[in-house]
């Protein structure tokens, strides 16, 4: 009976502080939307990203919070449902008002909140490389725009490799097509024929990749240097680096560079075949800086977990959240309007030894890097670009946004300013 | 001044040290050969590597070959603090670390200490032609295979010396042929005509890529017509073979992947085909298969090899008692009610695969191919089958016929079988039909889970596999025609092939496209599919 009561009287009372702590909370607080799948198809890839964003905003509390106040993170599930990145979206921002989101993962999810984001004017910041051909005025491209990760690595491949002939490989969906695209344009620009360029595209979760790479060891033995590059998505990677070690296609006869494998998609693979394979991205585990060790063991210690990896996308919302944070600072409110003005030349470190600044475009500066896959599926870099690249909105080798601009800034505040008609068409993408 | 004097004392101190513990000076300039080579291999610059691969190579350093192979398992650390070379098998706090010099043997404190002394794809490749030209003597066949290619890759005057050296001694067939091949190629560029002669005919007899390759560079840059002809005339021969090979290829390939369908689909050919139950979480009940051999891996770390064979049953029980207890749970409410059926398994598949993401994360595992399972069965130079995707033909046809057993021969296959033709008169005789009901969906999540442990030797093991499979299940079973497993053996292999022959010239997506739009148009003609059941029970 004692006991009984003694319950009663903690409960009670952790009650009440819980209540008066929401009180508190609701009094004075900075929301920040976190928008990642915890369910579904890409729960894989983004479960870490939310778990990321929720160790940089209790770090920023621990600091001290923003402006005298603490972040409170409002996480939500759009269960890899593109529609539903919309809907959530707008709870975010109508109900829960938040300051800025964090989120999304696939193009079709961004291209989902993007109405979204423009009508009520929120903050949304985009983690992940992707196609580029877009600008808007809320979304911040914290991840790799195509001139930052596949241009640089088909110049790598073609002047150290000295690779000839090249596969193009990418699952259907509108990142590989246009990244794809963009990359035929460039190698035709520089000489290659068009029977030297194999192009060929995959479902969603395909597994049976006998076939394909069949195809590619024939492509690949017609005497001259051939590389494969991947713009293969999420899971269908796995059955694929499989099939290739089963067939003996080794790094050193045809070296596969992906933009879509990480440290997180290799921790799900016995790497051991695949050593010599490349990716290319704007941050690996393995870069040995005292910034990366920091955050490295920060993660650790919020995960719990020694083997956890960090990734790519982790460190674009490292970068993201902390412009944010330093924009925030700058313009002294939230105000998203305030925040866009104040974020654009805004420069904070990098995690691999440099500074990433918000560029008027919205996109931000990345060194790019190229690593080999090692047996524990860890990546050693074996180049890098002598300094950082700028991003850039729309690509400079196709046909229709080689003339586009974006900028920003007033006066000219336009997402999608044609340089030789001189009209900005409005649209963002 | 001074510190310049105290540095040459030092040096002619260490100097002297050497020279009077050396036992002999041999050990001494290998000492200082590993030294440089240590001092080469710790630092950042990628060409000091390749240098310090080289230096060993010149010196013919009798640890070279062992260090070489421990590069390339990339098992050499350097230590941040003395910049010393260690071997180590595993980076983690309390692992031994060996000294490569000294011998000696240290525990790790910190982890990030140590550095791995990584290599690239270039310094791979000339470490691998380094030891090709001992490889060539090695007594395993596919050394010897491995070595002449590397040797191939790059065909000068040295590796020509060591090939034909080594082709005199050569007993192997495939080895001798390659290696004939490789003479022949330079041959082509260097011999007289008569020669040439008899290099063309060797090339055109041998399906070797890089044979072809040689043939077609002649062809452009001969000026003597006839040879010319001869050598497009061998030309066109290895084509139409290599041709006649690929058409072999292709026909495994859509085997291999029939026997993927019909593992996964004859579950479902049990539970959906005999019971006439619309079990929507089949796919899981592979998963949760994939994931018991994930786990018995863990359990046995050493034992790769025999974990998989282990996972068989497990995975049979595992997967199996599961799906008694959705049968238990949830299916036997529902019996005669079809589309309930379909919802509430579609929710138990959605509880499952969460409760996979919330046990073992939402991220893939990692399933290892056990030795046996790996490589290729060579037949030619364009022909070669994998083994793991053979070893699950094999495995298919077992899990077929020992299926086929149990219903057409054992006490539960005719209890299963008269169940199902008809409830009410098996009841009458005796059979006690619940427990047949549970016996059958048993059987069939059982098999469901087989099915997954060789998934996983293939794909992803990780919450969402089921559902790449469930749709094709599905459409095999009902393409084969529900309740015949004969029907779908045939349909998961006719589809499997016929995916793979469309597949190099309409695209793997356009592929699946046409394959759907086909059963889609063959159950319009015939509902019931390529084997349709008869009799009394199919009319009702």
């Amino acid at each position: 009976m004692k006991q009984m009561k003694r319950k009663l009287v903690t409960a009670s009372c952790t009650l009440a502080l819980s209540i008066a702590a929401i009180t508190a909370q609701a009094a004075d607080t900075i929301k920040v939307g976190v928008l990642h799948s915890l369910s579904g198809t890409m729960a894989i890839s983004e479960t870490t990203l939310k778990d990321t964003m929720l160790m940089l905003i209790e770090e920023q509390n621990k600091k001290g919070g923003l402006l005298g106040m603490q972040l409170e993170a409002v996480v939500v599930d759009p269960a890899s449902d593109w529609p539903l990145f919309a809907e959530r979206a707008r709870e975010l921002l109508e109900r829960d008002k938040v300051a800025a989101i964090f989120g999304a993962w696939t193009s079709v999810s961004r291209k989902s909140v993007l109405p979204v984001v423009e009508e009520l004017n929120g903050l949304l910041f985009y983690p992940v490389q992707y196609e580029g051909e877009e600008s808007s005025r809320n979304v911040f491209y914290t991840g790799a725009a195509p001139n930052q990760q596949a241009i640089p690595a088909v110049d790598y491949l073609m002047n150290e490799l000295g690779i000839e002939r090249w596969v193009l490989a990418g699952t259907d969906y509108v990142y590989p097509r246009t990244t794809n695209r963009i990359l035929e344009a460039y190698l035709k620009s520089h000489g290659v024929a068009e029977e030297d360029i194999l192009i060929n595209y995959t479902p969603f979760g395909h597994s049976d990749w006998q076939t394909i790479v069949s195809d590619i060891r024939s492509f690949g033995s017609a005497g001259k240097k051939t590389a494969v590059v991947s713009t293969i998505n999420g899971d269908a990677n796995v059955p694929f680096y499989r099939e290739l070690g089963a067939q003996g296609v080794s790094a050193e006869d045809i070296p596969v560079i992906a933009f879509s494998v990480g440290e997180e998609e290799l921790s799900g693979i016995d790497a051991a075949p695949l050593v010599g394979h490349l990716a290319a991205w704007n941050y690996f585990m393995s870069v040995d800086t005292e910034e990366n060790d920091a955050f490295i063991d920060q993660w650790h210690a919020f995960i719990g977990n020694t083997d956890r990896v960090t990734n790519d996308p982790m460190e674009a919302h490292y970068i993201g959240f902390n412009m944010w944070v330093e924009a925030v600072n700058k313009a002294g409110t939230t105000d998203p309007s305030a925040v866009q003005e104040a974020i654009i030349g805004v420069t904070v470190p990098n995690l691999t030894g440099g500074y990433a600044a918000m560029m008027p475009n919205h996109h931000i500066t990345k060194p790019v890097l190229i690593g080999e896959i090692q047996a524990d599926g860890q990546f050693e870099t074996v180049w890098r670009t002598p300094s950082t690249v700028v991003g850039d909105a729309w690509s400079d080798f196709l046909e229709g946004s080689k003339d586009i601009i974006s900028d920003w800034r007033k006066p000219l505040e336009c997402g999608n300013y044609n340089v030789v008609t001189k009209t900005c068409s409005g649209q963002t993408f | 001044m001074t510190s310049r004097i105290i540095r040459w004392l030092l040096a002619s101190g260490v100097l002297l040290a050497c020279l009077a513990v050396s036992a002999g000076i041999q050990a001494q300039t290998d000492d200082q050969v590993l030294l440089e080579v240590q001092a080469l291999l710790v630092s950042p610059n990628a060409p000091d590597k390749t240098v310090a691969i080289e230096r060993l190579a010149q010196a013919d350093h009798p640890r070279a070959l062992e260090i070489y192979a421990l590069l390339l398992d990339s098992k050499l650390y350097f230590n941040r603090a003395d910049d010393f070379l260690y071997v180590i098998d595993n980076v983690v706090e309390g692992a031994p670390a060996l000294a490569l010099l000294s011998q000696e043997t240290s525990l790790i404190e910190r982890r990030r200490d140590y550095r791995r002394v990584a290599i690239n794809n270039a310094q791979r490749t000339q470490i691998r032609r380094v030891m090709a030209q001992t490889g060539l003597n090695h007594e395993r066949m596919e050394v010897r295979v491995g070595a002449v290619q590397q040797l191939m890759g790059d065909l000068d005057q040295d590796a020509l010396t060591l090939i034909r050296e080594a082709y005199v001694s050569e007993t192997h067939g495939r080895v001798r042929d390659l290696m004939a091949v490789a003479l022949a190629i330079d041959t082509l560029t260097s011999g007289d005509e008569a020669a040439q002669r008899d290099a063309i005919s060797v090339l055109g007899g041998s399906l070797e890529p890089r044979g072809r390759v040689a043939l077609v560079r002649y062809v452009e840059a001969t000026d003597q017509p006839r040879l010319k002809t001869l050598a497009e005339q061998a030309l066109v021969g290895i084509d139409q073979q290599v041709r006649f090979y690929k058409g072999l290829e292709t026909v495994f390939f859509g085997l291999s992947m029939g026997s993927v369908l019909v593992l996964a689909a004859i579950g479902l050919a049990i539970t959906f085909g005999v019971m006439g139950v619309i079990n929507m979480a089949h796919g899981e009940l592979i998963m949760i298969g994939a994931y018991t051999t994930f786990v018995i891996q863990q359990l046995m770390p050493n034992h790769i090899g025999l974990s998989v064979l282990v996972a068989v049953p497990a995975a049979f029980i595992v997967s199996g008692l599961v799906g008694i207890a959705i049968e238990r749970g949830v299916i036997r409410f529902l019996y005669g009610r079809p589309l309930e059926t379909l919802l509430a398994t579609f929710g138990v598949s959605l509880v499952l695969q969460q409760a996979v993401r919330s046990i073992f994360s939402p991220l893939n595992r990692s399933v290892q191919t056990p030795e046996w399972m790996s490589g290729m069965l060579h037949f030619n130079p364009v022909f070669a089958v994998t083994w793991n995707r053979l070893y699950i033909i094999l495995f298919c046809l077992m899990v077929f016929f020992l299926l086929l057993l149990i219903l057409k021969r054992t006490a539960l296959g005719l209890q299963v079988r008269a169940v199902s033709q008809n409830r009410a008169m098996a009841r009458a005789m005796g059979v006690r039909s619940e427990r047949v009901d549970m016996m059958t969906f048993g059987l069939g999540s059982g098999v469901a889970g087989i099915a997954g442990v060789a998934l996983s030797q293939l794909t992803n093991v990780g919450p969402n596999l089921g559902q790449a499979y469930i749709i094709d299940s599905f459409m095999v079973v009902v393409f084969g025609g529900v309740g015949n497993i004969w029907g779908t053996l045939v349909a998961g292999m006719t589809l499997g092939v016929a995916n793979k022959l469309m597949e190099p010239w309409a695209g793997a997506v356009l592929a699946k496209i046409l394959v759907l739009v086909f059963i889609i148009l063959f159950i319009q003609k015939r509902p019931r599919g390529l084997f349709p059941q008869r009799g009394r029970a199919a009319e009702g």
